[in-house]
């Protein structure tokens, strides 16, 4: 990784805030399924690998780009990289995946691809990050491992 | 298809099944690093060997030798492993390197001489097998990509392999040395796996592009006067199947009745036959039989017993299923 930042000084968005609670919401008669805001409640605190920001402060993840099928077991996830010569594009996707593989049941069908138009090499690093061979074997290599869980380690500040 | 057998017992995902040559074993292995034998006692299969400590990664795949005394398997971890069991035991004869980074599918050659593996380095690496001395007799770095899958042809010495660059190669032996003599554009994205049929004429392969091609060999001099460049012979796509498969299909088999089955993300595994009614064998037709939700994860491979009769698959979910095919 290089030392000095591609992008020095990013736009900082607001968050959401806390999803409103509904009376059936502690009803375990009332199934829950799966929609939007409960996946981009689960990634938008992922850090980001160079600033002291989260995905969803840099608005490098929002609402509006997360599909769910809760039926068909699907959940579509599109990230829009702060620039689009992003070298931590494959890396943001890779904790992405990494932190929806682990909260999601294994039912689902998750994708994860770089918002249209947004980065130079969109097709390479969405090829990448759908082969789920090249995850496994990432995933096996213990510095990049480290890399991933500091991404998701939970940011409490 | 009827699930006759449930073989439990990977910790991890199970990347790969292959029935040994009499159809009375099986090897299995995976995540947890392990490779599994398994054999039918009575009514049930069972896990008699488990092959661990060998392999400090992921077991991605493993081939049985022509004569089922020799099983090799491939590591995430570089090293290709070959196991003698002609003892009743299964020993560790020898870890062949040389590849960079993992090694993804590797095959017997039908004499059982040869063995090919390829890797994410690029390269396809021809291995010469002389007692248990192995030699790299050559290093074919064609493809451009990642390559994720070898297979001999069933009794000829030519190799086949499938990559992440889209294409399928094929390797023959001339003068001494092994060169790419065909690549075979047409998948639109990674092809995962390959396959060919009893009498090797043809090649099935199944890509990421979620459909299945099947490619015809032309001998120069064919009737139907397709080119065959420097007098070798050419494959030409003569079939896609599209339509069936929902996600990425990352394995296919064709058993030696004819029947082709896929192994695909959707957790489906489907059979398809060839319809009769075509008139040569240039423009075949083929049609799903039968589809089966046969996992709750992905289905990574699939394989058919030496008669035809048994399909095993298995899949992110930890399991080998085997499928007894009913017509």
């Amino acid at each position: 990784m290089s030392t000095t930042l591609e992008n020095a000084a990013p736009q900082v968005h607001s968050r959401a805030p806390p999803r409103p609670e509904l009376p059936q919401d502690n009803d375990d008669d009332v199934e829950d399924p799966f929609d939007a805001r409960e996946i981009f409640d689960l990634i938008r605190p992922i850090n980001d690998p160079e600033h002291p920001l989260t995905l969803e402060e840099l608005k490098v993840v929002n609402e509006a780009q997360i599909q769910v099928d809760n039926d068909k077991n699907r959940v579509r996830v599109e990230f829009t990289p702060t620039i689009p010569h992003c070298s931590m594009a494959t890396l943001i996707g890779l904790c992405i995946r990494v932190r929806l593989l682990r909260a999601l049941p294994p039912r689902f069908k998750v994708d994860v691809a770089i918002f249209p138009g947004s980065h130079a090499s969109e097709d390479a690093v969405n090829k990448q990050l759908a082969d789920k061979e090249r995850v496994a074997a990432a995933l096996e290599n213990s510095h990049l491992l480290d890399v991933v869980n500091q991404c998701l380690s939970i940011n409490t500040s | 298809l009827e699930c006759v057998a449930v073989l439990k017992g990977h910790d991890d995902r199970v990347w790969c099944a292959r029935w040994s040559p009499n159809g009375k074993r099986l090897a299995t292995c995976g995540g947890d690093k392990s490779v599994r034998i398994w054999e039918k006692h009575g009514l049930e299969w069972v896990c008699v060997e488990t092959l661990d400590g060998s392999h400090s990664r992921t077991v991605r795949s493993v081939a049985w030798s022509a004569n089922g005394k020799l099983l090799a398997s491939v590591s995430f971890d570089a090293t290709t492993c070959v196991w003698d069991c002609s003892s009743g035991e299964f020993e560790c004869v020898a870890t062949l390197e040389g590849h960079e980074n993992e090694v993804k599918s590797v095959g017997w050659s039908p004499s059982g001489n040869l063995l090919a593996t390829c890797s994410r380095d690029k390269s396809v690496w021809i291995w010469e097998a002389d007692e248990d001395e192995y030699e790299c007799v050559s290093v074919l770095p064609d493809h451009s990509q990642d390559v994720k899958a070898v297979r001999w042809h069933p009794n000829e010495e030519i190799l086949a392999s499938a990559s992440y660059d889209n294409t399928l190669k094929i390797f023959e032996e001339d003068s001494d040395d092994w060169a790419c003599t065909c690549t075979l554009n047409g998948h639109e994205s990674t092809v995962w796996s390959l396959t060919f049929d009893s009498d090797g004429n043809r090649i099935a392969s199944c890509s990421d592009d979620k459909t299945v091609r099947i490619w015809q060999r032309y001998m120069p001099g064919n009737d139907q006067g397709i080119p065959t460049p420097d007098n070798t012979p050419t494959w030409r796509c003569v079939c896609t199947l599209s339509g069936h498969h929902e996600r990425a299909i990352y394995d296919i088999d064709w058993s030696s009745t004819g029947y082709l089955a896929t192994a695909c993300g959707d957790d489906h595994i489907r059979v398809f036959a060839e319809n009769p009614d075509a008139t040569t064998p240039h423009q075949p037709s083929f049609s799903q039989i039968t589809q089966e939700k046969a996992h709750d994860q992905d289905v990574n491979c699939v394989s058919w017993s030496p008669d035809g009769q048994h399909l095993v698959s298995c899949s992110d979910d930890g399991l080998a299923k085997i499928w007894k095919l009913q017509l």
